[in-house]
């Protein structure tokens, strides 16, 4: 496949492409069948698989995931979609205490291979109940894989990759990156399987979705000066790649997260308590994170913008690490 | 009949139903002794410290469980509450593999991950107690949605509390089951009390079963302490289910003996209200109707009773026999 396609429309293929292959696949959530999805992300489903396998729900979120669990426990392969990833605070028992506990609690009886789809991330404008980039929420619920594509054809293979998974997969798109071009490959990408961006030998840069974006940005301009960032995408936080982390940080002795949304408890830092235990003797230099705010996310598109981890910022810490 | 239109009250079964029941009366007084003796042995575990945290006793609202499950067929489901010990056994599970559970053995049916909330047996229908109010009616849901999509007449069951009506997904369970058509029971344990608290002091209505009319289902109010009433209301409800006729809230009237916990004495119940209930006692009436039926003797139901009680105990050696856990099982089961 080498049609071009957005961000948006991979989901749907993704979808689609399940459907088509496994008839134990449904796919529910609010206003994702007949209106096509709330941000276009699932158009033509619905008229391609009829009202059985691509569902309408009310406004019930806790509904939504426990039809996913209970589904799930009967054989089917479920997507559930949780609209904007905010709302997953709505029904955060059914994430937490039902779905990621199921097969532990009954002793290795349970099977769920669910998907939970929603949508993530700051820099449209929809203020601090609709722009969070939640995934840290969920990093220390162990049973739960997390998922964090940042391309077309990351989002595309992580999907179909979520859905053949028997674990419970929460997918996180971006809402930022929905217009994103690209083209998609049918080679399966495996979950806990990070993306080398781009090689340098200077500063380790680890980053995801939007940041990764930022990072690949600033790489190109600090190539000018004659630093090399390498850059990767772990794709999945959950498993974690710490392997190609470890590998990069072992060459440039340097490293950097990126991390949309605010510090605290989140997968960068863990990142970092991680390589500084088990790697100390690697670094020339402190490890860093640059985060989000610790703030809501604001409204006004200059308090916005200001709340995140620019590309400027990534290159002064950059310039920092490396003077250091 | 109700204007929902569902039998009101407490409809016997019909004669014939009535002789069939009375051929059978060892199989369902069997069930409802069995969760009665086991929870005793719970009881006396808990007490002398041998099994840890807390448990929650359903002694009293034995027919119930009892009620719908007997009516089960391979492949319909149910999911419960912490208060589960009695569903989770009238769905079939082992006696000794529920014991071990609570002691925390490997054998036990969760291999010991769960504990006295969360008895779990999926092969036998019993998808899961939950030990958070009202968080396993979404979950029961989804069981009948997967039922509906695989066409396979197979009914979804919850057991729920009375304090779970006044949780969100109480709400969102009924009214997606009810949108979806989905073949879905939902039987509210009214035991009458939340916790601690009395229904009255907590909840604007007392007929529980008169939520269902807001989600256009039939709402049926059954005294749970009549094991054959009990099954006439659940008859109905899991034959239109599996007629494709949607879900049914069912309200069964009864009691629990003991208090909400381990650690509750009940010490807030008006004085007399036990004695009253103890009176109405579900295995008590059952043991009436076999014995006025003619169906056994007062001999008979003694020796019944004095087997079932020794099966229990024969259960609770041979679990306590089992060993711990391996210390390696703690990172089994987290992912596949």
């Amino acid at each position: 496949m080498t049609a071009e396609l957005t961000y948006r429309e991979a989901i749907a293929e993704a979808i689609g492409d399940e459907l088509a292959s496994d008839p134990k696949v449904i796919f529910f959530g609010e206003d994702v069948g007949a209106a096509g999805g709330a941000f276009k992300t699932t158009v033509g489903l619905f008229e391609r698989f009829g009202g059985e396998r691509v569902l309408d729900t009310p406004i019930s979120e806790q509904a939504i995931v426990g039809a996913a669990i209970g589904s799930a426990l009967m054989g089917l392969r479920p997507i559930a979609e949780i609209m904007f990833a905010d709302f997953a605070g709505v029904c955060f028992d059914q994430l937490v205490n039902q779905l990621a506990k199921y097969n532990y609690l009954t002793g290795g009886q349970a099977h769920l291979p669910v998907t939970v789809r929603m949508a993530n991330g700051a820099g449209a404008g929809f203020a601090g109940q609709h722009s969070q980039s939640v995934e840290n929420w969920f990093l220390n619920v162990p049973g739960l894989k997390i998922a964090v594509p940042g391309t077309v054809e990351d989002c595309y293979g992580l999907l179909r990759a979520a859905v053949r998974d028997d674990n419970p997969v929460l997918v996180f798109e971006h809402k930022n990156l929905f217009g994103l071009k690209g083209t998609i490959s049918p080679r399966p990408i495996r979950l806990g399987e990070a993306a080398l961006v781009r090689p340098g030998r200077h500063v380790t840069v680890v980053a995801t979705q939007q940041m990764r974006h930022r990072a690949v940005q600033a790489s190109e301009h600090l190539g000018t000066e004659g630093i090399e960032l390498e850059v990767i995408d772990p794709r999945t936080l959950v498993p974690f790649d710490d392997e190609m982390v470890a590998e990069s940080l072992k060459r440039t002795a340097r490293l950097l997260a990126v991390q949309e949304g605010p510090p605290g408890g989140g997968w960068g830092a863990s990142l970092i308590a991680r390589m500084t235990e088990r790697h100390f003797e690697y670094f020339d230099a402190p490890p860093r994170l640059l985060a989000s705010a610790d703030t809501p996310v604001p409204y006004a598109g200059v308090l916005e913008e200001a709340s995140m981890p620019s590309v400027q910022g990534i290159e002064q810490v950059v310039r920092e690490l490396v003077a250091f | 009949m109700s204007e929902t239109g569902f039998d009101e009250g407490a409809p016997s079964e019909d004669s014939a139903v009535e002789k069939e029941l009375l051929a059978d009366w060892e199989h369902l007084l069997g069930s409802m002794l069995r969760i009665r003796f086991f929870e005793d042995e719970v009881k006396g575990l808990f007490g002398s410290g041998q099994v840890r945290g807390s448990t929650h006793l359903c002694q009293g609202q034995e027919a119930v469980t009892v009620g719908v499950c007997s009516l089960f067929t391979p492949g319909d489901v149910m999911t419960c509450t912490y208060r589960g010990h009695g569903a989770v056994l009238a769905a079939g599970a082992p006696l000794d593999a529920a014991f071990a559970e609570i002691l925390g053995r490997e054998g036990g049916l969760c291999g010991g991950k769960g504990g006295s909330m969360h008895l779990a047996e999926l092969a036998r229908g019993s998808i899961g107690s939950n030990a958070i109010v009202g968080a396993n009616l979404p979950i029961s849901v989804g069981a009948g949605l997967a039922a509906k999509h695989n066409k396979t007449g197979k009914v979804s069951v919850a057991f729920t509390g009375d304090g779970s009506t006044n949780i969100g997904a109480f709400h969102e369970s009924c009214n997606l089951a009810a949108i979806w058509g989905l073949p879905v029971v939902i039987v509210i344990e009214n035991n009458h009390y939340g916790e601690y608290s009395p229904l009255a002091a907590t909840t604007p209505i007392s007929r529980l079963a008169d939520r269902a009319a807001s989600y256009g289902m039939p709402g049926v109010l059954v005294d749970g302490n009549d094991l054959l009433a009990m099954r006439g209301v659940a008859r109905q409800a899991i034959s239109r289910a599996r007629a494709g006729e949607g879900p049914t809230l069912i309200e069964a009237d009864t009691y629990r003996h003991e208090g909400h916990s381990r650690s509750d004495p009940a010490k807030y119940r008006p004085e007399g209200e036990l004695e009253l209930w103890l009176a109405r006692d579900p295995i008590k009436r059952f043991e009436e109707v076999v014995r006025a039926a003619g169906a056994a003797s007062e001999e008979r139901l003694a020796s019944f009773r004095d087997g079932v009680r020794a099966e229990v105990k024969a259960a609770l050696a041979t679990a306590k026999s089992w060993p711990e856990p391996a210390i390696a099982r703690l990172y089994e089961d987290v992912y596949r």
